[in-house]
């Protein structure tokens, strides 16, 4: 991509609706935290004028809802002025929640790959596992993650692994159900051939099936890769708030730091667009490696 | 006399649809021999590529009985006694043109040696070398399709099964690829089974012309043809070529092919 077609593809598109979303942040920023300063200054017995009145609702310490600079100020501080390893670090928080998305991610994709293979080969199971799986996501995780966090303590489980597993809960759904198409994308013309070479279902398997789910792979990754990090924060909810965005999180809306809630949030959607991110680029290595017409 | 390789005796082939059942295949009765270049040829639904299928054990007939190579399909297939070349090429995508070639042979589980001599043999034998390490959409649709002809002979099967192989590919295309099939066909001395729907196509490579007709699928007539080994292109003006095209055409009206 050349410079002027990044600026005029990406730039300008990209930034005009982050135009957008500053503005009616702004505007969402005054009107709801002006009832509270209007409220605060009839007591305090103070008159301003209406341009200092409007710098006072994006300046208050816990305001309804932060302004995007007072956010921008927030996470600069948590994450560039303080060491990274430090409790006060977004960077040391997020790198907690990364980890358990990674394992869980990890775990997620792997069950879920071996759920499609055996649907995909077993006719039984291809009848009764569905149902079973569509309905495990019909359950909401906020009300069973803290039950398997408890529940897993109470045998001696902590720490990573219980907030990885709802990871693994959340995001091996979807790699399942785009292998089950990929695996069964391969057309009959293609499974006639491999018929006409006597090959057995483990060859069908690697050199037919998997290789064309591939592209289903990576498309389901990029959904499920996002589950894993709202699974982990999730999952950081109910650990009495360690460590993580998710403790973060909760920490911020007891002690009502709205900013800090927001500059947490942040953080996870910078985490979330790396991964995703990474999984497309991978992705589209592999589709180059396997020929595919480069775009 | 050369041996007889592949038999059909009183073969039966009805498909259950939803439309109730429909009769491919009514009483198929065809001896095959060795080194023979046999076509089918037919208008579309007269079971044509359904006789080929049942030969590949693709297709499970209802009645009668099929050999191949003295076996029944089902063994002939497991062991390998045949290449099978679709309309399509039916190139994976994913592998380059070597790699396409060599999927049969490590389906077989040959080492890497002798399958890379059988790459490079195979696609010499096309005219494709140079074109290894391309992809399938590098090619035009005439190479896809040598690839698929060098995939399947490079299995080194007995005969070689063809289903309208050159169906999808333009005129002229197709009269280049009909004489190196013909070249190699020569060469190679293998049986083939050849379906199509052209009349000059099926004259001009054929030593056995089988005349089909549609509902049911049935054989009309089986016409002799054989214009000598070193036939080119041009012998398609010449009289016994026409009389032998008229001959299949005058079947094909006599087996209601060309009724609406």
């Amino acid at each position: 991509m050349t410079a002027t077609g990044f600026i005029k593809d990406r730039l300008v598109p990209v930034g005009s609706i982050l135009l957008v979303i500053l503005i009616a942040w702004y505007f969402a920023a005054y009107s709801m935290n002006a009832p509270f300063q209007r409220d605060f200054d009839r007591r305090a017995g103070e008159t301003r004028t209406s341009v200092e009145f409007l710098k006072k609702t994006m300046s208050q310490p816990k305001p309804t809802m932060p302004a995007p600079h007072q956010v921008a100020t927030n996470l600069w501080k948590n994450t560039l002025t303080v060491k990274p390893w430090s409790k006060r670090s977004l960077v040391y928080h997020s790198w907690v929640t990364l980890s358990a998305t990674l394992l869980g991610f990890a775990m997620g994709t792997a069950l879920g790959v071996a759920i499609a293979i055996g649907i995909v080969h077993i006719p039984a199971l291809d009848r009764s596992f569905l149902p079973w799986i569509i309905a495990s996501q019909t359950i909401p995780i906020l009300a069973t993650a803290p039950m398997i966090i408890v529940l897993l303590a109470a045998i001696g489980v902590t720490g990573l692994l219980p907030k990885a597993l709802i990871s693994t809960y959340l995001s091996f759904f979807p790699v399942a159900v785009g292998m089950v198409k990929g695996l069964r994308s391969p057309d009959v013309l293609h499974l006639d051939l491999m018929r006409t070479y006597s090959a057995n279902r483990m060859q069908t398997l690697w050199k037919l099936r998997i290789p064309a789910s591939v592209p289903f792979f990576f498309t389901s990754m990029k959904v499920a890769i996002a589950a894993s990090l709202i699974g982990a924060i999730v999952g950081e909810l109910p650990t009495g708030a360690v460590a993580g965005i998710g403790s973060k999180l909760l920490a911020g809306s007891y002690y009502s730091q709205t900013v800090d809630i927001f500059a947490a949030l942040i953080a996870g959607s910078i985490v979330a667009i790396l991964l995703v991110t990474a999984v497309d680029v991978v992705g589209r290595f592999v589709n180059t490696r396997m020929g595919a017409k480069s775009q | 006399m050369p041996e007889t390789v592949i038999s059909a005796q009183n073969l039966d082939l009805t498909f259950e649809t939803n439309d109730g059942p429909v009769h491919a295949l009514k009483d198929i009765t065809l001896d095959i021999a060795e080194g023979e270049f046999v076509s089918l040829i037919g208008p579309s639904g007269c079971g044509k590529t359904t006789l080929l299928r049942v030969i590949a054990d693709l297709e499970t007939p209802t009645g009668g009985t099929v050999s191949v190579n003295g076996m029944t399909p089902d063994e002939a297939r497991l062991a390998r006694a045949y290449g099978y070349v679709f309309q399509q090429s039916a190139l994976l995508p994913w592998r380059t043109i070597e790699e396409n070639v060599a999927l049969p042979l490590e389906v077989m589980g040959l080492d890497k040696a002798t399958r890379n001599q059988r790459i490079v043999s195979n696609l010499e034998l096309v005219n494709l070398t140079g074109f290894e390490k391309k992809f399938p959409w590098q090619l035009s649709g005439g190479m896809q399709q040598r690839a698929s002809i060098a995939r399947a002979l490079a299995v080194e099967p007995a005969m070689l099964l063809m289903d309208e192989p050159f169906g999808a590919l333009d005129e002229i295309v197709r009269d280049h690829l009909n004489e190196q099939l013909l070249k190699l066909w020569a060469k190679t001395k293998k049986t083939v089974v050849f379906v199509t729907h052209s009349i000059p196509e099926a004259v001009f490579l054929s030593t056995k012309i089988v005349v089909m007709s549609p509902r049911p699928g049935r054989i009309h007539e089986i016409i002799d043809c054989n214009l000598g080994t070193d036939r080119a292109l041009d012998i398609r003006e010449t009289p016994e070529f026409l009389r032998i095209a008229h001959q299949v055409r005058e079947g094909l009206k006599a087996g209601h092919s060309y009724d609406e």
